[in-house]
């Protein structure tokens, strides 16, 4: 009696915990839900700010996340591809995957702010790229990087080793076999990876601080030299700096529940092809 | 065979795929050389001792200080506050996900934890700014809600995904011959996983507390907008605090470039990353030995 008493008080109190931590995230996301909800519009989305930024849209600030996003995603996915290829399909182990392991594992664990300030020290000042597009995509492209080579890695792990012995059998070279049978098998994953580190990147903000992001452009961004605006950057902005905040914060409800809106929309898009991608693989296995 | 030219094809993409994928490693150094060459002359002109022991925080005044140690404070009281709340919650779900919700509740809850970890922190920050920290305020009766407990608390709750998703790994690690032998000899779930599994994945429930660790003590924004950001040695978890990041986030801004202030705030994120780096070295290689062990007996 006593052991069921015990296995009874042991789960109410794990269940418990577990209710207690859902219901805080989800009075977290209801509320910013409620309280931006009936700020989102149209023109909300689709225009600038206007009378020092208490009045009008967030339109800069998106279109200046989505060519951070752009750009670093771009910066990224060649050395990210080809490092996960080269660690998974040529050098799986030894001395050297290890250190180049190691040292993924802990880019992916440096602070945010450190970013910031490397990015500052060597791509705004050092390269006079100034605080601009540039500047910031590069630096959030080393903070991307680590969850792209990792995913993709992983992308790569669950393609049967058979299919490439059986490509290699038939004559096809190494490389033939990773372009045209590997990497095709492994798209849907690698897609996924992609999904996912557009989603951080949108979300960042301590590696943009100084590198790239402004509270307000009067004009949209001509070139990478430009700086811009960003979304994360704005919420954080507007309710830290604004001189007006009682109707700044509305815009500021608004912009968190947009950023919020892309975010989860994305990691969502991405954990659903992942599973589309993983059943079609349990199919053709059986 | 093939022929010639394709060997030479072959060997020099494999050198071009060996060249990009020392990127990571490239960055990596780029940042620790980089840390190293800006906070050296705050090193050299204040003192690394008089820094790391200075109990005053004051860089813009005439003569300044540059004591960091209410700021080191400050970064282990709120994330002490923080793991305080996120390793039970994220181990209950971890518990919960792997040993107690059916089928359908586990393919539901798997994704959602993945979900609720992509938050960007920012958006926390915010609802601890314009909900938590007033209502602390309110509800302790303090002069400003925006302390380290709050900010503690909003970072709890940002990492009980993230502890509960990596500890969930981990017991999912533990191989099913261990559970099933446990039942065999008698115990029922709750010995098995209090006894059995927790046990068997202790090293990889630690490596996912030491990484949760990591991500709280590196956290800016969150810190940045609600622990208050007062330079001074708390005296308790109900004063604001100013981290090691937010004092990063909120002066370099301000700090000219080059001055003994701009050097300085390079020398706390040079510390900072010294922390992170030898607390992912240490969940490394205990998740290392974890999976051999565990190997071994699959």
């Amino acid at each position: 009696m006593n052991k069921r008493f015990k296995q009874a008080l042991g789960f109410f109190i794990v269940k418990t915990l577990v209710l207690a931590a859902l219901t805080v995230l989800a009075a977290i996301l209801i509320f910013l839900f409620a309280k931006g909800a009936g700020i989102i519009s149209w023109d909300f989305l689709a225009k600038p700010p206007e009378n020092s930024m208490t009045e009008g849209g967030i339109f800069p600030a998106i279109l200046g996340t989505f060519y951070l996003v752009f750009f670093s995603v771009l910066f990224s996915l060649p050395p990210g591809l080809a490092c996960a290829i080269y660690l998974n399909e040529y050098s799986p182990k030894g001395w050297f995957s290890g250190i180049i392991r190691i040292s993924i594992n802990n880019l992916a664990g440096v602070p945010s702010i450190v970013f910031g300030l490397f990015g500052l020290a060597v791509f705004v000042k050092q390269l006079g790229f100034g605080v601009s597009i540039l500047s910031g995509s590069l630096t959030l492209s080393i903070v991307i990087l680590p969850l792209i080579i990792s995913s993709t890695q992983e992308a790569l792990m669950t393609v049967p080793q058979s299919i490439r012995e059986a490509s290699m059998a038939l004559g096809a070279t190494k490389w033939t076999t990773i372009r045209r049978i590997v990497l095709p098998q492994a798209t849907p994953s690698i897609l996924t990876a992609v999904i996912l580190s557009i989603g951080r990147a949108a979300g960042e903000t301590a590696p943009i601080l100084f590198t790239a992001a402004v509270f307000y452009t009067r004009e949209l961004p001509k070139s990478l030299f430009s700086e811009v605006m960003a979304l994360p950057y704005h919420i954080y902005a507007l309710i830290t700096e604004g001189t007006h905040p009682e109707t700044q914060i509305k815009i500021a409800y608004g912009s968190s529940l947009v950023l919020l809106f892309m975010v989860l929309f994305l990691s969502m898009a991405a954990i659903r092809i992942r599973q589309r991608h993983r059943s079609h693989y349990d199919k053709i296995r059986r | 065979m093939a022929k010639k030219g394709e060997k030479i094809k072959e060997k020099l993409i494999e050198y071009f795929l060996f060249a990009l994928s020392l990127a990571s490693l490239v960055f990596l150094a780029g940042i620790v050389v980089t840390l190293f060459r800006e906070s050296l002359p705050a090193f050299r002109d204040i003192g690394f001792f008089r820094m790391i022991a200075g109990r005053d925080w004051y860089p813009t005044y005439d003569p300044p200080d540059f004591g960091i140690l209410p700021l080191i404070a400050g970064s282990f009281l709120v994330t002490l506050i923080s793991i305080l709340i996120s390793v039970p919650l994220g181990l209950a779900g971890a518990v919960y996900i792997s040993e107690l919700a059916g089928k359908k509740e586990k393919a539901f809850l798997k994704p959602a934890l993945e979900l609720l970890s992509s938050i960007p922190s920012v958006v926390y920050g915010f609802w601890g700014m314009v909900f938590l920290a007033p209502f602390l305020q309110k509800h302790l009766e303090l002069s400003t809600g925006y302390c380290a407990l709050a900010a503690g608390i909003v970072l709890g709750i940002m990492s009980t995904p993230i502890i509960a998703s990596l500890s969930e790994d981990a017991l999912n690690y533990v191989p099913r011959a261990f559970k099933e032998a446990s039942y065999a000899l008698g115990a029922n779930r709750w010995e098995t996983v209090t006894r059995v599994i927790i046990p068997s994945a202790a090293s990889g429930i630690i490596t996912s507390v030491i990484l949760g660790t990591g991500r709280a003590i590196g956290e800016t924004m969150v810190v940045l907008m609600i622990s208050g950001g007062s330079a001074i040695l708390p005296q308790s978890f109900l004063e604001p605090v100013r981290p090691m990041t937010s004092a990063i986030a909120a002066e370099m801004g301000e700090a000219a470039f080059g001055t003994p202030h701009y050097h300085s705030l390079f020398a706390i994120a040079l510390i900072l990353f010294g922390i992170t780096f030898v607390l992912n070295l240490a969940a490394e290689m205990i998740a290392k030995k974890f999976r051999l062990k565990l190997g071994a007996s699959r």
